[in-house]
Order: C-alpha cells, then sequence, then structure tokens
C-alpha cells in the first residue's frame, strides 16, 4: 500500500470508530457491541504487537487479560479507586506477571513458545478459581461496578450512559494503539520486524535479540491488560473464563482472520469474530461448532486474512 | 496421616497415567510432525463416549478394544483431510485448526450424547477393593495401571523394535533424510499420528470408567499434558513418561498438604524446571531452541 492510501485506510478506520454507536444500530447492533468490538480489537493489536510484528506465537495472553480485568475490579471493589486508577492498576499487576515469566520463555521459540505461553497462561486461571475469598471463585467477582469519570470541568457517566462508556474505551484504545504504531515505526520496532525476518541476521547485526523479544511480550502483555480492564469495566464483572486459554485462541484467531501483517487487521478480525459470535450464539445452541468452523476455515482458505488478501489483491 | 499419603500418591500416580497416556501421543504427533495437537482432549472425549454407546452391544472388554480403534480410523480421516496441508508451514496455523477442531469436538459430542455426566458401567468384579486396610486400591484403579502400563509399554515396544517405529524414531531426528532413504514421509506421519491418537482413545475408555463421562473430560486433561511434555523435555518420550508421573503425583501430595495448590503446583514445577534446566529433564541440549 502506498503512503497516500495507507493514510486514507487510517481515516477511514478512525471515522468508522467515531461514529460506530451510531451505524451500529442501522445494521442490527447496539452500542454494547461496539464497545465491545473496541476491547476485544484492541486486545487482537496487542497481542499482533507480538505475534505479527515480532513474529512470536503467544498463545496465552489471556493471563494478562485476565489480570488486567481483575486487577481493575479489585481496585474498585476492595480500594475503592477510580477508573483510570483501578485500569492503571490492573496493568501494573500484569505488566509484572509478563515481566517475570517472560524471562522465562524468552529463549524458545516456535511451537515450544506456544506450548509455554499456554501452559504458563492457566496458571492465573487456577488462582482465580480457587482463590475464592478473593476473586469470587468460579461465580466471579460481582458487588462493584464502574464509576462515573470526574474530568475536573464536568462528569463523564460512563456508568448511567452505554456511549459515554464507549467514548471512553475508544478513547483509551486511541491511546495505546497511537502508542504501539510510534513503537513500530521507530528503530525499536523496526528491529522487532528485523528479527521476525531472518532472527540470525538480526542477531549478526548486532540486535540484542532475546532482550527485545521480551520486551516485546512484555508490552504487548501492558496492552492487552488494559483491554481486559476495559473488559470488566463494560461487564461491570469478571469471572475465570477471562483468564482461560479459550479466550487466548479466540485472540490468536482474531488478529488472523484480520491480517496480522497489518496494523488495523486484527481490529478488523476482532469485529467480525465478536460481531459473529454474538450472532451465532443468540441462534443456535451449537455456536461454538461454528466457532470451531471459523477456525478451521480461516486456516485452510484465508491464513493471511481479510487485509492480506485485499492487500494482495491490489498488487496483483 | 500415611494413609491419606498413599491414598494421594496412589490418586496422584493414576492421575499421572493419565496424563502421561495423553502427553506421549501429543509428544509422538509434535515430534514427527511439528504440529500441537490442541484436539487431543478431544479425541479424548470421544474414545469414551464411544466407548459408552458400544459397551450394550460389545462389553466392557468389546469396547475397550473397539473404541481406541475407531477413534484413530477418526483421526486419521482427520490428518488426512485437514492436518496434511499444513505440514512444514508456520505451526501457528496447526495449532489454530486444531483449537478449532477442540470447539467442534467437544460441542458434538455435547450434542450428540447431552451435557449432563453420564455414569460409565465397569465390570462388578473390578470394582471392589482388594484390601480393607488400603480401601483406595480397588481392582479397576489397579486395572487401570496395568492397562496403562501395557499401552505404554507396547508403544516403546514399537519405537524401538519395529521397522515403523525406527522410521518414527528417525524421521524424529531427521524427516528429509528418512525421506531421501526412500521412505513414504506422508504414511509415516499419519501411521504415527493414527498411534498417537490411539493413546488418546485408550485413556478416554479408561479414564471414563473411574471419572465418569462429561463433554469436558479431555479439556481438563490437555493443559496437564502440556506441563509434562515441558518438564519431561520435549523430543523424549521418556521424558514426557516421567514428567506425566510426576506432575500427577506432586499434585496428588499438594492436595494433602495445600489442597488450595493442587493445580497450581504443576506449573510451578514448569517454571523450575525452565528456570533450571530449560529444556526439560531428558530434553536434548539443542534440539529445540
Amino acid at each position: 500500500m502506498s503512503a497516500a492510501r495507507a493514510r486514507a485506510f487510517d481515516a477511514a478506520v478512525l471515522i468508522l470508530l467515531l461514529f460506530m454507536p451510531f451505524w451500529m444500530g442501522a445494521i442490527g447492533g447496539y452500542t454494547e457491541l461496539a464497545s465491545r468490538i473496541v476491547v476485544m480489537g484492541l486486545a487482537a493489536m496487542s497481542l499482533n504487537f507480538l505475534l505479527g510484528f515480532t513474529g512470536t506465537l503467544s498463545f496465552g495472553h489471556a493471563a494478562y487479560f485476565g489480570l488486567g480485568a481483575y486487577g481493575a475490579a479489585m481496585a474498585i471493589k476492595y480500594l475503592d479507586l477510580g477508573t483510570i486508577p483501578a485500569i492503571a492498576l490492573g496493568a501494573v499487576v500484569a505488566t509484572l506477571a509478563a515481566m517475570v515469566i517472560g524471562a522465562l520463555i524468552v529463549r524458545r521459540r516456535g511451537v515450544y513458545f506456544a506450548m509455554v505461553t499456554i501452559a504458563f497462561g492457566q496458571v492465573f486461571y487456577f488462582l482465580a478459581f480457587r482463590w475464592n475469598s478473593v476473586t469470587g471463585g468460579d461465580d466471579g467477582l460481582t458487588g462493584w461496578h464502574r464509576l462515573p469519570i470526574d474530568l475536573g470541568f464536568a462528569q463523564l457517566d460512563i456508568f448511567g450512559n452505554d456511549k459515554a462508556f464507549y467514548y471512553f474505551a475508544l478513547a483509551v484504545f486511541a491511546v495505546c494503539a497511537g502508542a504501539m504504531a510510534i513503537l513500530i515505526d521507530s528503530p525499536f520496532g523496526r528491529s522487532l520486524i528485523a528479527i521476525r525476518e531472518n532472527e540470525r541476521r538480526a542477531r549478526f547485526l548486532g540486535v540484542p535479540v532475546e532482550f527485545h523479544i521480551w520486551l516485546s511480550f512484555v508490552i504487548s502483555c501492558l496492552f492487552v491488560s488494559v483491554a481486559g480492564a476495559l473488559y470488566a469495566l463494560l461487564n461491570n464483572f469478571t469471572d475465570p473464563r477471562a483468564l482461560r486459554f479459550d479466550l487466548s485462541g479466540n485472540l490468536v484467531i482474531m488478529a488472523v482472520l484480520g491480517g496480522m501483517r497489518s496494523f488495523w487487521g486484527p481490529l478488523i478480525g476482532a469485529a467480525i469474530f465478536v460481531a459473529l459470535q454474538d450472532y451465532v450464539s443468540s441462534h443456535t445452541e451449537n455456536w461454538m461448532s461454528v466457532i470451531g468452523l471459523v477456525f478451521v476455515l480461516v486456516v485452510r482458505f484465508f491464513p493471511r486474512g481479510v487485509l492480506g488478501m485485499l492487500r494482495s489483491g491490489a498488487k496483483a | 496421616m500415611t494413609q491419606v499419603v498413599l491414598f494421594n500418591v496412589f490418586n496422584g500416580l493414576i492421575v499421572g497415567a493419565f496424563y502421561a497416556l495423553m502427553a506421549l501421543g501429543l509428544s509422538l504427533i509434535l515430534n514427527l510432525s511439528g504440529v500441537i495437537n490442541f484436539a487431543h482432549g478431544g479425541f479424548l472425549a470421544l474414545g469414551a463416549y464411544l466407548a459408552f454407546t458400544l459397551i450394550p452391544y460389545v462389553g466392557f472388554w468389546g469396547a475397550l478394544i473397539v473404541a481406541p480403534l475407531l477413534t484413530a480410523a477418526l483421526g486419521l480421516v482427520v490428518e488426512r483431510l485437514l492436518i496434511r496441508p499444513l505440514y512444514g508451514g508456520d505451526p501457528l496455523y496447526g495449532l489454530l485448526l486444531t483449537f478449532g477442531l477442540a470447539y467442534i469436538f467437544e460441542d458434538m459430542t455435547r450434542f450428540i450424547w447431552g451435557a449432563q455426566s453420564l455414569p460409565f458401567q465397569v465390570p462388578a468384579w473390578l470394582t471392589t477393593s482388594l484390601s480393607s486396610q488400603f480401601f483406595f486400591i480397588t481392582g479397576y484403579r489397579v486395572f487401570m495401571m496395568v492397562i496403562g502400563a501395557a499401552a505404554v509399554g507396547g508403544l516403546f515396544a514399537v519405537l524401538n523394535y519395529t521397522r515403523l517405529g525406527m522410521r518414527i524414531r528417525a524421521g524424529t531426528r531427521d524427516l528429509d533424510t528418512v525421506s531421501t532413504l526412500g521412505v513414504n514421509v506422508r504414511v509415516l506421519r499419519s501411521l504415527n499420528f493414527g498411534i498417537g491418537i490411539y493413546m488418546a482413545g485408550l485413556a478416554g475408555v479408561l479414564a471414563a470408567g473411574l471419572l465418569g463421562l462429561s463433554p469436558t473430560i479431555g479439556a481438563s486433561l490437555i493443559m496437564p499434558s502440556f506441563v509434562a511434555i515441558i518438564v519431561g523435555g520435549l523430543g523424549s518420550l521418556l521424558g514426557t513418561l516421567i514428567g506425566g508421573l510426576m506432575i500427577g503425583v506432586a499434585s496428588g501430595l499438594a492436595a494433602v498438604f495445600f489442597p488450595s495448590a493442587t493445580e497450581a503446583v504443576m506449573y510451578v514445577m514448569m517454571g523450575l524446571v525452565l528456570l533450571i534446566r530449560p529444556r526439560g529433564l531428558l530434553g536434548e541440549e539443542g534440539r529445540v531452541h
């Protein structure tokens, strides 16, 4: 894509996002669905920072998503923190966990990296599941809800007003997406892409490969935990499923479905996946089979995703 | 207290044997074909439910023989149609495809056999306790250990003493050379996949007798199997076996002294192994990064 076309595409995505609560209704959606798309889109884009731009396969990102969710929820329930400090606390907890686990796994590659991330992902699931008194166990953490945000000059009622929450989530999304875009365009981001393309060569050129993969992992987990915190706020609730491995798999398929070699691809994948899941689960009991079929079909027929296909179509 | 500890060690060994049976199949497929088969738990559940359906017609013993074979046959079909085209590509796609299959398996099991758990009849003489002091040593548990040990012994015998096994072992090290020497690698991979799925199906039948049937029976065993492979060392089947038994016993012991850590303890072990001996207990240096 030429630079001009890329700018036009960025602008189109931003305009669509900015008016999503309004056009969502026209195609049979609702504001909460729009919020969910933005939140899962952020999660998938964060995962893709590692998957698509560093070429490292993490299949355990639900752990950090869920840590963000539990961190924010517990901060509001037990510490009476405001919305933004709660999100920050969730992100800090998840990032610390990612720093420790990242250090253990950073030397693994390929399938082995995937397997280790899957296995470590489950630790926090069992923690949330077993530590009843604090996490609410299998029933989830209830008895709290998101609070209006005091902007100083005005109050943003994200609790009572669906649209207000959407725009709050979109603002957080914009900050995170902007930060990731800047990182990818920085020399650090370029070295990540170099690692993806040819690790040995990057190493010969003096790129500290292990350290950069570790940093990419931590950054990716930081942003995915922000998405997790938003997800808890969106639902006014969180339970161990926010940490379970099926969510990790879903995030990966969102990234692949949209196109993991492009910046916006995972957002588009998330939009398709979330809308489909919403539609299918209200129309058939066998929605799991439909979702499973999506995985199989994407792998067999659209391995480069929607944007990957569009791009190769434009070239031909 | 001694009795409680023994009880949990024994239980841990049995659970560990399941992990090991499951993980050995996963390991076989991963080592030769580079595919993490996330649907392995789905095949396990299928083996269990097929046995449940077959028992009225062929009896428990018939089902014990037929159900794993049928599961393996379905595994061959899945391998031929869906997994074969992915060999040699990015491991991401194999993982995603089998992940989707796991969803479909679980949902179809629920659709066909229902969501509620079902009782699974084993012959009455197997359910009696063998010792009045050690009430937990029932005939079925001993029987399970014997069958499990026989299956593992059989697997290692096939790998070590047959031409097929030799080719699988050689292919695990260097598939290109094996192919150059005139071995049909496609058939080799299929057979290897079938053996792996057979182990899952057998584990399913055995597990059903102990735990009863529920659609999530396989999903609950897959994570520990990953841990078993990592602890034991990627590329070593013996390591996988030991890893499975070890984490089983460790969670059995944790259940006595620190019940809420029953599941977490195996992940702690995995963390320690990765920290102290990253290639796993018996993993070979340099085989995997």
